[in-house]
């Protein structure tokens, strides 16, 4: 029933190839109070490319994305990020790794106790970047989001969309060189994901910062590869009938397992059972 | 699938006690270390010292002040019977500066801060917050833990002499206006009774106190799990286990003060 992966290798890689790619994933697995999650998963992120992680719900996608930038550890394979392998790497080292990347969490895990401004410049803060250039920075990634006029509001006076959009402020503030995308379109109404899944494009269109995007909803999915962003017309586009992107691919997770990984045209061609059922 | 049998209920209750004993000497030791490591989140010290011990000085004063008066109260009583009444001072300031403003701003101050630090900490676990926090390059050891350490270890010892202070008042305040006793003999009484071991005695168990109250709220608060209702299980544990240890740390610092130095 396994679609044999077709667009990573992660068994052949060299150092080369590992310098290239911001993530890879070899035979990598994890298992909570002896249930397993995952199982010998493995693949790769190349530069500029969005991986879609699709799966039911409850099979591990969240996990998987804690594995990817260290804030879990696997029981046995190896992930290196950015061309180190951090499967043993001290918190310490991972710390300052993590700062090349950016996470938008399910519940988009804002602090409550600060304003928007201190949520998204936070990172910033915390180097001791002088304010103004904080304030600048801030109110630039704030403008991405369309959501310039909250810089001096509190988290809990946004609504669900509104803080998932923050999030993906306070992810892309820093410029990182992967984008960790758990969930963005979860609970939320169906505009709002829209607007949600245009943001996506739009980060991965302008700045093409290579990703992963969890998400259980196929059509978040299928519009991430069917349109563009139009940076004249500042809206996303649909791609011309026939044509899709081809720097999106996808991940598909099925018990434990990594059951897909390849472009879409040979996901939808797929004749796997699990594959053919989920996609219908 | 059959039920565990008696022993192995306890065998699995031992691990599992001895798993969290060994999980907590590694979160200490691992707060007390980041003491030498760079960043130092200073204003997050300052921040958490005016919380635990600005806000703390109203329930500490009432606490000091009505503790002082009562073993003032009662002492009185006790003292009269053998014609001693003018060693209430000396009683008063003994048992407040040795044991009970140690003893009571402590637990006060777990009821207030040990319960809030495993909330607020519990609550940034099962929001994702304190993956956040390291997903953006901060170490929540060094950014949460370590600053309510400082913080509560600091402002224990100030709040206990607060305690001190005021619980002799107290006790004061009952003499004169209710016992009908001189104040300078009092005071003089309270004074002459003390020698340096009460003091260093007095003083020493705060530093533990605080140790304890932050160490397990912060504890508590990490290992929480279980979404809102986790949150609670931590607070409540927090509260009971500091409350607990501090007791028990009491009883072990006074035992070691006693040996090293013995009463003339």
């Amino acid at each position: 029933m396994t679609e044999s992966p077709t667009q990573s290798d992660p068994s052949a890689a060299t150092e080369h190839s590992l310098e290239d790619s911001p993530l890879l994933f070899d035979n990598v697995s994890i298992a909570f109070h002896g249930a397993p999650v995952l199982d010998s998963v493995s693949f790769r992120v190349r530069p500029g490319e969005t991986r879609i992680l699709l799966g039911p719900a409850g099979v591990g996608k969240s996990v998987l994305l804690k594995l990817a930038n260290g804030l879990l550890r696997p029981d046995s394979g190896k992930i290196f990020l950015f061309g180190q392998e951090i499967t043993s790497m001290p918190e310490r080292l991972l710390l300052a790794l993590r700062t090349r990347t950016g996470m938008v969490f399910q519940e988009s895990a804002l602090f409550d106790s600060l304003t928007v401004r201190d949520n998204v410049g936070y990172q910033l803060i915390q180097r001791n970047t002088p304010d103004e250039t904080i304030d600048r920075r801030v109110h630039r990634a704030l403008t991405f989001v369309e959501l310039d006029h909250t810089f001096d509001m509190f988290p809990s006076s946004l609504s669900g969309g509104m803080r998932r959009r923050v999030a993906i402020a306070r992810a892309i503030i820093d410029k990182p060189d992967l984008i960790l995308y758990d969930s963005p379109t979860g609970g939320l109404d169906p505009v709002t994901s829209h607007t949600i899944n245009e943001l996506v494009v739009k980060e991965r269109d302008v700045y093409k910062t290579p990703a992963i995007l969890v998400t259980h909803r196929l059509q978040d999915a299928f519009t991430m590869v069917t349109h563009r962003f139009d940076a004249q017309a500042n809206q996303m586009v649909a791609l011309p009938e026939g044509q899709i992107d081809p720097m999106t691919t996808f991940l598909v997770l099925h018990k434990g397992k990594l059951v897909f990984d390849g472009p879409t045209d040979q996901l939808l061609a797929s004749q796997d059972p699990f594959l053919k059922d989920f996609l219908a | 699938m059959p039920s565990d049998t008696i022993p192995e209920k306890l065998d699995k209750l031992a691990r599992r006690w001895l798993m969290s004993v060994q999980e907590y000497s590694l979160f200490c030791w691992q707060a007390v270390t980041n003491l030498f490591h760079a960043p130092h989140y200073w204003p997050d010290i300052l921040t958490q010292a005016d919380l635990i011990g600005v806000g703390s000085v109203p329930i500490v004063v009432l606490t000091g002040f009505f503790t002082g008066g009562v073993l003032a109260l009662q002492s009185a009583a006790s003292l009269a019977q053998f014609g001693a009444q003018a060693y209430t001072g000396r009683f008063v300031s003994l048992s407040m500066i040795r044991e009970l403003a140690p003893v009571l701003t402590g637990l006060m101050v777990s009821g207030r801060n040990a319960s809030g630090m495993a909330s607020e900490i519990g609550s940034m676990v099962v929001t994702e917050q304190i993956d956040a926090m390291r997903a953006l390059g901060t170490d929540p050891m060094k950014k949460l833990v370590t600053p309510r350490m400082i913080s509560t270890i600091v402002m224990l010892f100030l709040l206990t002499v607060v305690s001190d202070t005021v619980g002799t008042a107290g006790g004061a305040f009952v003499s004169v206006f209710i016992s009908r006793q001189n104040a300078a003999q009092y005071f003089s009484s309270a004074y002459q009774a003390l020698v340096f071991a009460d003091i260093l005695q007095g003083l020493t168990k705060p530093l533990v106190f605080g140790f304890i109250i932050a160490t397990i709220g912060c504890f508590q608060g990490m290992k929480t799990t279980g979404g809102t209702q986790g949150v609670g299980r931590s607070t409540t544990q927090a509260v009971v286990i500091s409350s607990v240890l501090i007791i028990f740390s009491d009883f072990m610092l006074s035992r070691v003060m006693l040996w090293l130095f013995p009463p003339l």
